[in-house]
Order: structure tokens, then sequence, then C-alpha cells
């Protein structure tokens, strides 16, 4: 009963406790293809935006080649640049 | 010589016989120049994700080759004089994206077509 009650004045921080990896390094992934446009769709978000290393856990190097990707693919109109829902 | 890998969009508009004349105007203009063409495939008309030149289909077509560097110059000159060409991207290959188009080539990614294609050539 006395649970419902308690009102957290900020909002309790959530700790997101498995460990974050970088997938290319675990996998061996060494080039990011940008043709592969489904394959990219799990680095941006439902705008089209390219998901940050916090949320995704890749390292510095993988994730400036996924964005040069991600880029790449918008260019030639396989990813859009801005979109309301893409998944 | 330096391997580079080129994708081009046409306009949905042409008949088949004009994108064959295209697409045939530049191989010709690659190979007359002293590039030798690796691979080259049709993906066909293609849904855009946003509308280039207010059409919202395109007709895309890749091409890998081996050419000297200043040969990109005079093809690009010439893909943006032809206007039935709405946007092209060249980029030259380092070795994981020649390995990886390599493992492409021969299948390595076929055999499990279900499973996500990035992780695939991990194992190899």
């Amino acid at each position: 009963m006395a649970r419902e009650q308690i009102q957290y004045v900020t909002a309790p921080k959530v700790e997101d406790t498995r460990k974050k990896y970088c997938r290319f390094k675990k996998n061996g992934i060494k080039y990011i293809d940008y043709k592969d446009g489904n394959f990219l769709l799990k680095f941006i978000n439902d705008q089209g935006k390219v998901l940050p290393r916090r949320l995704t856990g890749t390292s510095l190097k993988f994730q400036r080649k996924v964005a040069q990707a991600v880029k790449r693919a918008r260019h030639i109109g396989i990813l859009p640049y801005v979109t309301d829902s893409i998944k | 010589m330096q391997q580079y890998e080129t994708v081009i969009i046409l306009t949905p508009l042409l008949s088949q016989e004009a994108v064959k004349e295209v697409l045939t105007k530049f191989s010709t203009l690659l190979t007359d120049n002293g590039a030798e063409i690796v691979q080259e495939d049709n993906w066909g008309l293609k849904k855009l994700a946003y509308p280039i030149e207010k059409k919202t289909t395109g007709y895309y077509h890749l091409t890998e080759y081996k050419a000297p560097g200043d040969l990109i110059n005079k093809l690009e000159v010439e893909l943006r004089r032809d206007e039935r060409v709405m946007r092209f991207l060249t980029i030259s290959l380092d070795k994981h994206a020649r390995a990886y188009n390599e493992k492409k080539r021969s299948g390595a990614f076929l055999k499990k077509p279900k499973t996500d294609n990035q992780t695939e050539n991990a194992s190899k």
C-alpha cells in the first residue's frame, strides 16, 4: 500500500545494466556498406538521425564509419534525411 | 590503379533502351580511358527514401572498377553533364571494402539469407 504513495520528485534513474559493446569489434566487421539500408537502420532513430555512441555502444572508430555510411546512404536515396517514423 | 565504386541513379522516365544506352556510354567511357571494370550490377527501379527531382523512384546502377586517379574527374563531368543521371556517388575502396565486395561476390553472405549479412562476414 505504502509503495503507491511514494511520489518521486525526480524520475528514478533507471540504470541500463547490460554491458554495452562495440558490435563491429566483437563480430570482427571491418567495412560498413553504405548500400545496405536495412543494416544501417539499426544505427538511426525513428527520425532518421544517427544514434549516439552512448546508446549503441560502438567504438569511436566505427561510429565515424557508421556516420559516414549513413550520410552516403542518404545521398543516394537509400536512407531519408528526415522522416517522422521510419521503422 | 585505385579501385573505385560508382552508384548512378537514373530518372525512371527512361525507356529500357535509353537506360542501356546511358549505361553503355559510361562503361565505354571508362574502358576507353584505361579503366578495368570489375563488376557491374543493376538494382533496377527502386523506391527513393525522399523525392529526388520530384521523382519518387530511380533506376539504380552500380559499377566497380579499377581506374587511374585522373579519370574520375572526367567521369564525373560527364555524369553531371548528362541530365538523365539524377544523382551519382563515387567512392574509392580501401582494402576492407574490397575484401567485403569480394566476399559478397563469392556469395559468402547468401548461405543464411535470414541472418543479418553484416554479422555474417565476421566468421570469415
